[in-house]
């Protein structure tokens, strides 16, 4: 009994990788092979499809678009989350509760309740199909996130730091760049990661916002027909793809996050 | 060099943290404020400083009213009761950050940085971060930074409080020789009267946001003004007890009585209050006026080489404390003596009364 109990974990595992390794066992194969007969791995193994999507502009654009947007999304959630958490870890104001956890509630919401808003408002303003058209819709639920994660964090912090900043002569400015924000470098990259990672999977504001120059990959995914029928090959490859930024990601941030859970937060 | 706190009061909401305060706290001597944990040490440390500002009163130190000045304009440092450094930087850029903030030259900074390590004795750690430090030397760091620059006024917040025994007799001691050539007031809070002694210097005794006592520590200790002074400066807590006056005699509340001294035959009969300090209620007779008082022990407990008795005398509970070591068995009967030469009397509104 005790020799099988290995299993179990491994069992887990297999079962949770076999979606992915469908998916990247698809991705070498040609089209007809999909179709065709049931294979657990390439019998014609080829690299075609992944050709294709990087020498196919409208392929290979939909990743450039998808990480400026997302990158773009990342970079102003962050910023403006970090001082609206420092307000909520250091001062207690009339109603500062209740505007934390409203903020909270703009997650509740499903992306659908918002899509035909923005979509009215952007084209007002002449956003639409831009890359800041997304970034900015995407910071709707992403900006509340990082002030949360943020505002965990810099609680773990005591106020005496920031006290002690000032007595040293530390002007506020100065020391929540150079002291602050170093100290809490971990829940940022947690901050980040959360951010980067919903940017990137959310479908339905990317492609409601954008047409042609800013579309998203996951929206050109979805075009699962073309002029030489179904190319399933190539829809695998372009998945697989969209796994490894995320998977990259994650691999740098591993330990903040366990920090990030640690501190009751994520 | 002088810091003065003028009616100074801080409100909080409906809250009154700090009532109106009046201090004038000297340079070349410890000012301590004794008080328990939320008498209002640290917020009174934080009005000081300029971190907060007070709700109504100045602040001037020096001749000038500093009440609406900026924290970094004033010149102060400040060491809390946790540890706090600059998790980000190692220990010799936590310790010449103020100087550097302060735009001396690079000589200089090494200098007195180098100088500060030496005092502090962080020399061979002045490369590391400050979580690679034992607590005590995350406390020095702490100090040195508070010390590397020439600050007017040192705000110390129970700086030893965290610390384990052996590092805080350490560092109690070489703190007074830390500010012996300083042009600097200094103000140390503390919860332990022990400590408070230790120092000297000028103590504030501290209870409820209210300043019970300010003066010499000695004479704070000695001669409280109020059973409240008294109180805060005495640990394990005073004992009090009601006694009436009568004549020349005082009687406790069980009957015991003991004679009048001369001073105290001038007061006029009636109802009082006495108060004696666990460490003169002791199992063997001492002083001149050694008066018995029998009873049941509750506790009965060491502290170092003394052995402090909780016992219950009647419906009362009091503490005494002895020198040397001594079996006492839980439950039995003790005879006690309390040296009541160095007894309190107060006043039923807890003035201490004028002998």
């Amino acid at each position: 009994m005790k020799r099988l109990t290995p299993l179990v974990p491994a069992l887990y595992i297999v079962f949770m990788l076999l979606p992915i390794y469908w998916l990247l066992n698809m991705s070498f194969k040609t089209t007809n092979e999909i179709l065709g007969d049931f294979t657990l791995w390439p019998r014609e193994f080829t690299f075609e499809n992944y050709i294709t999507i990087f020498t196919d502009p409208t392929w290979y654009m939909g990743y450039v678009n998808s990480l400026i947007y997302v990158s773009l999304n990342t970079v102003i959630s962050v910023t403006v989350a970090l001082p609206a958490a420092y307000a909520f870890s250091r001062y207690r104001f009339l109603g500062d509760k209740h505007l934390f956890f409203w903020l909270l509630t703009n997650r509740m919401a499903p992306a659908a309740v918002f899509a035909l808003p923005f979509f009215q408002l952007y084209s007002a303003v002449n956003l639409f199909d831009t890359h800041l058209a997304v970034a900015l819709a995407h910071t709707l639920f992403n900006i509340p996130l990082a002030v949360w994660i943020l505002e965990g964090f810099m609680s773990g912090v005591p106020k005496q730091l920031d006290e002690t900043a000032y007595v040293d002569g530390y002007s506020f400015p100065r020391f929540f760049i150079r002291i602050f924000l170093p100290t809490i470098a971990a829940g940022i990259g947690v901050a980040c990661f959360f951010c980067f990672m919903f940017s990137w999977v959310e479908l339905l504001l990317a492609k409601t916002l954008t047409a042609v120059e800013a579309k998203p990959i996951a929206a050109t995914m979805t075009r699962t027909a073309s002029a030489s029928g179904y190319e399933l090959g190539l829809l695998a490859a372009a998945g697989t793809l969209t796994i490894v930024p995320g998977a990259f990601v994650i691999y740098f941030v591993r330990n903040y996050i366990a920090k990030g859970f640690a501190l009751g937060r994520v | 060099m002088s810091l003065e706190l003028k009616g100074v009061t801080k409100r909080v909401g409906a809250e009154t943290h700090i009532h109106p305060t009046d201090l004038t706290l000297e340079h070349g001597v410890f000012n301590i404020l004794l008080g328990t944990t939320g008498s209002g040490k640290t917020t009174l440390m934080q009005l000081m400083a300029g971190l907060e500002r007070p709700t109504e009163g100045e602040v001037w130190f020096d001749g000038a009213d500093v009440t609406g000045m900026a924290v970094q304009k004033r010149n102060v440092s400040m060491v809390h009761q946790q540890f706090i450094n600059y998790p980000n930087m190692s220990v010799y850029e936590n310790i010449a950050s103020p100087l550097r903030v302060a735009r001396l030259s690079k000589g200089e900074i090494t200098a007195r940085v180098e100088r500060m390590a030496d005092l502090m004795k962080l020399t061979p750690m002045l490369g590391r971060r400050p979580v690679e430090l034992s607590g005590g030397q995350q406390q020095r760091c702490a100090m040195a930074r508070a010390l590397v620059k020439d600050a007017s006024l040192v705000l110390l917040d129970e700086p030893l409080a965290n610390l384990d025994f052996k590092l805080r007799e350490e560092l109690r001691d070489e703190l007074p020789r830390l500010f012996a050539d300083r042009r600097c007031v200094v103000v140390y809070a503390t919860t332990e009267p022990v400590e408070a002694l230790l120092f000297a210097g000028n103590t504030a005794t501290l209870h409820e946001g209210h300043v019970a006592q300010f003066g010499p520590t000695g004479e704070v200790y000695r001669r409280p003004r109020t059973i409240t002074s008294a109180q805060v400066f005495s640990e394990p807590p005073m004992n009090t007890a009601p006694i009436v006056k009568e004549g020349d005699t005082f009687r406790l509340y069980d009957g015991t009585e003991w004679p009048a001294s001369a001073a105290g035959a001038t007061l006029a009969d009636g109802e009082y209050v006495f108060g004696i300090r666990p460490h003169h209620v002791t199992l063997t007779p001492t002083g001149a006026h050694p008066v018995a008082i029998e009873g049941m022990v509750l506790v009965s407990e060491l502290s170092g080489s003394e052995t402090v008795i909780h016992f219950r005398h009647r419906a009362e509970t009091w503490v005494s404390q002895s020198h040397g070591i001594h079996a006492v068995p839980v439950g039995e009967v003790a005879g006690l003596h309390m040296d009541v030469a160095q007894g309190l009397y107060f006043d039923r509104s807890g003035e201490r009364i004028g002998f």
